[in-house]
């Protein structure tokens, strides 16, 4: 560790918000604020879940409210948006859990992991998307 | 966190602090989460009845109920660390980030008592 430590190496502190695009993110950590940004969207969504949760279980009225309001366009969006945001952080933990168990740390692997996790929660979504446009 | 640690010069006065209580309990949180989602998508696969009775007779269980109400405290948990996490990042005036986490604690438990009393009516 001391050895690592005494190298001189590149340093890269926190960045400045003008410095954002800049900034080439490996595929890990888009993968990983990805996490942060999808997590943050269900925060910030909970009382729409919520309310959708109460439309669906109320009443058999407040039943076919639900169906009258999720056949709205932009409510067909948000739910496609939640639908990549729950997959994805879904992905992403379950690969925080996989780095616990220290499987996949070297620098080629964290990349393959990173592209595998996003990849994989977009095309989960994309099944989804589609229930939600009701093609199939 | 051990107490020789916690007195005098030594003490610790900045950050978190409690690392290693957060680190586990956002993993078991998350898994009581992952079981839930898991267990009710199935759950609503193999309804028989379409529609509104159905879904409400999957909520009309006991089990379920109690299930739901875990994963709901474990949601609130775990969002609570994470949005507490984003806060500690980025937001470094003290006050700001006092009044953020004290909205983000109303936020959760104000979500969530609402959602027992939808769950607790059917």
């Amino acid at each position: 560790m001391s050895e690592l430590a005494k190298k001189s190496r590149p340093q890269f502190r926190n960045i400045s918000i003008t410095q954002l695009m800049n900034y080439r993110l490996p595929a890990a950590g888009l993968m990983s604020i990805l996490h942060r940004i999808s997590g943050a969207g269900m925060f910030l969504t909970l009382p729409f879940m919520i309310w959708i949760f109460d439309l669906s279980l109320t009443s058999e009225l407040s039943y076919a409210q639900l169906m009258e309001v999720i056949s709205s366009p932009l409510v067909k969006i948000i739910l496609c948006g939640l639908s990549w945001a729950f997959l994805h952080h879904l992905l992403a933990g379950i690969r925080h859990l996989v780095s616990d168990l220290h499987i996949g740390l070297s620098k080629e692997s964290t990349g393959r992991w990173g592209s595998g996790v996003m990849l994989s929660a977009l095309a989960l979504s994309v099944v989804a998307w589609l229930k939600i446009f009701g093609v199939f | 966190m051990s107490a020789q640690n916690n007195i005098g010069p030594k003490r610790v006065v900045v950050g978190a602090h409690y690392g290693l209580r957060d680190w586990l309990a956002q993993r078991v949180t998350a898994i009581v989460i992952a079981l839930y989602a898991s267990v009710l998508f199935v759950s609503a696969m193999l309804v028989s009845e379409p529609g509104y009775g159905g879904w409400a007779g999957l909520f009309a269980a006991t089990w379920m109920k109690v299930f739901t109400l875990l994963a709901l405290i474990a949601f609130v948990y775990h969002a609570w660390v994470g949005v507490r996490d984003i806060w500690m990042d980025y937001v470094k005036p003290v006050g700001v980030r006092l009044g953020l986490q004290i909205l983000t604690i109303l936020w959760l438990i104000g979500c969530g008592v609402w959602a027992i009393e939808i769950l607790w009516r059917v």
